[in-house]
């Protein structure tokens, strides 16, 4: 009998023939990850238990991203010590501040590839399933043994898919699908499962906007969230330095425990609103939304393609005087590519403020912090009450486009006005 | 030797995030603080909740961030389980990493009131309201996880293994 994407390398690299959903298995990791937060909790637990010893310095791959550049004592000592155990175990995969977010840096370094098992303690792990990688986020105490032992035990998860058709609008992109797959089917339609994404939508999408929808598949629940491995795919790591990467896809008769048909064609943009992820209106049903802050950045949305389409909007206009807009590129690659094409000049001249590389306010522990009442509109993952700052505050999350006439508007706006 | 958990029900809705055990907000505070802040959108649960005391919630409890400190908070707290109608994946691994007894059970809020008295039998997926008799049975789990929980952690059992093996720090 066929297998779907996650099935092959849980096979794989529990070196069986086959697996069945719900087959438990202990697996050989390709790589595992930590960033200031986990990494740092991580190796304490690890050295705590026994391990002095990371199994194989290759395979781990650390990175700070959170609190970039530290933001005080306690977060400077974080990465002092993580700086020092790095040396000591002999990783050289390690990404100091000003790098970029670990979910951007990892495909753009070739550690996120074709067929790879990969953990990370960092939710937002399922990004390389872009890439056709199995890849999720675990607990500190998951990343504590996965560093010390290099396997880890996994449940085979049921995969579903979504078949994404048809094309998409001006001024509409890939945040807005996979918003509008949450409002109509749930934060947890995946629950336990994986993803794969298919149809003719899902291929016509740029690795960026693929990167955005796996990102975003652990918001509705899912383990791992896949793309199959095309000419787009083969073509963004080739050009990073990959070779040999071959296609990689479900088997013809793979078996999928649901088909969930998506047209894309009639999408307007969409915006999750306080506070939860599948809390999704399209924004011509959003009111008047007053914003005090807009955010470009994230994990989720601030690659290349990301700015780019924010950059259309803002081009000669003025961010609204009661907004502020914080842009903040996922990398310092990108950051360079945005500087060469001028379109860091766009943000500044509109008025944005521009931050290091890293996480930013996203998960409201480092600047850009929200203050009791006010409201944000933000590219990022999650809108939980009191995610970027005060409990009394609102985040509504949306794409790029819609971001980017937000903040000249000063209010919730829709980005086709200025197509 | 069955891990059986008794305790008075704190009642949360559906989609209760990471966010909300382990807020950032409060990251660095003091635990005497902090503990104010644990699931701060109850607001009476932050005031009265005992070492004990279980909580009963809905759909997706624990979706979001891969936090450990969110079971970790719970435990120090003294909840001494979690039973919901359905978990955020990475919370309940989590749970079962740290030892903290979770169950699902579709159907679950409708038999608990907040105060009630609940029983959860891990090892059998069998959860009884003492105050009022009645009881359900959850998705059972497999015996791989149950020992993990038995064994007192994912920590513990590498520490087993750090022994096992002959590494030492």
């Amino acid at each position: 009998m066929g297998l779907t994407m996650v099935e092959k390398i849980l096979a794989r690299a529990s070196q069986r023939d086959t697996v069945s959903p719900n087959d438990f298995v202990t697996a050989d990791l390709d790589v595992v990850m930590g960033h200031d937060l986990s990494f740092y909790a991580a190796y304490r637990a690890m050295t705590n238990n026994g391990f002095e010893y990371v199994w194989d310095p290759e395979k781990i791959v650390v990175i700070i991203d959170h609190f970039v550049p530290a933001m005080n004592v306690r977060s400077a000592r974080v990465h002092q010590q993580i700086r020092e155990w790095v040396k000591k175990q002999n990783i050289k995969n390690f990404y100091d501040c000003g790098v970029g977010i670990c979910h951007q840096v990892l495909p753009e370094a070739g550690h996120a590839l074709p067929g790879r098992l990969i953990v990370a303690g960092d939710s937002h792990t399922t990004t390389y399933g872009a890439f056709g990688a199995a890849s999720c986020g675990i607990g500190v105490s998951d990343l504590a043994w996965s560093m010390a032992k290099g396997s880890l035990w996994f449940m085979v998860p049921e995969t579903i898919r979504f078949n994404l058709t048809g094309k998409l609008a001006q001024g509409v992109s890939a945040k807005d699908i996979v918003l509008k797959i949450a409002g109509d089917y749930t934060a947890e339609v995946a629950q336990y499962k994986a993803i794969e994404f298919s149809g003719p939508a899902a291929k016509a999408l740029s690795m960026d906007g693929r990167m955005t929808i796996s990102n975003m598949g652990v918001e509705i629940g899912a383990k791992f969230a896949f793309f199959e491995v095309d000419e787009k795919t083969i073509e963004f790591l080739n050009r990073r330095g990959s070779e040999k990467v071959e296609f990689f896809g479900p088997d013809p008769d793979a078996t999928f425990a649901n088909t969930y048909q998506v047209d894309v064609s009639n999408l307007e943009p969409q915006i999750a609103c306080p506070h939860n992820v599948d809390n999704v209106k399209p924004v011509s049903e959003i009111g008047e939304v007053y914003v005090n802050q807009a955010f470009l950045g994230s994990c989720t949305n601030a690659r290349m393609e990301d700015l780019e389409r924010a950059a259309a909007i803002l081009k000669g206009k003025r961010v609204h005087p009661e907004t502020r807009l914080i842009v903040i590129p996922a990398s310092r690659k990108i950051y360079q590519k945005a500087a060469d094409s001028g379109l860091l000049q766009i943000f500044l001249d509109a008025g944005a403020m521009l931050g290091t590389t890293g996480c930013g306010p996203c998960g409201g522990s480092h600047l850009g912090i929200l203050a009791p009442g006010e409201t944000a509109i933000s590219t990022t993952n999650r809108n939980f009450k009191g995610r970027m700052g005060s409990p009394e505050s609102f985040v509504y999350l949306g794409s790029p486009e819609t971001i980017a006439a937000s903040a000249i508007e000063g209010k919730i706006a829709d980005p086709r006005r200025y197509l | 030797m069955s891990i059986v958990v008794t305790g008075k029900v704190w009642k949360f809705g559906d989609n209760i995030n990471t966010d909300y055990m382990a807020p950032s907000f409060a990251a660095e505070a003091p635990w005497e603080d902090r503990k104010k802040s644990i699931l701060h959108i109850h607001k009476i649960f932050t005031e009265e909740a005992q070492p004990g005391d279980v909580i009963v919630a809905g759909k997706n409890f624990g979706c979001g961030s891969s936090r450990e400190t969110a079971p970790t908070n719970l435990k120090r707290l003294g909840i001494g389980c979690v039973v919901a109608e359905s978990f955020g994946r990475i919370f309940f691994r989590n749970c079962i990493s740290v030892a903290l007894p979770v169950l699902a059970i579709k159907g679950v809020v409708d038999i608990f009131e907040e105060g009630e008295i609940l029983e959860l039998d891990f090892n059998h997926s069998l959860v009884r309201n003492l105050s009022t008799g009645k009881e359900m049975k959850g998705n059972p789990l497999t015996q791989d996880l149950i020992n993990i929980v038995q064994s007192g952690g994912i920590l513990a059992m590498l520490k087993l293994e750090s022994i096992k093996s002959g590494h030492t720090s």
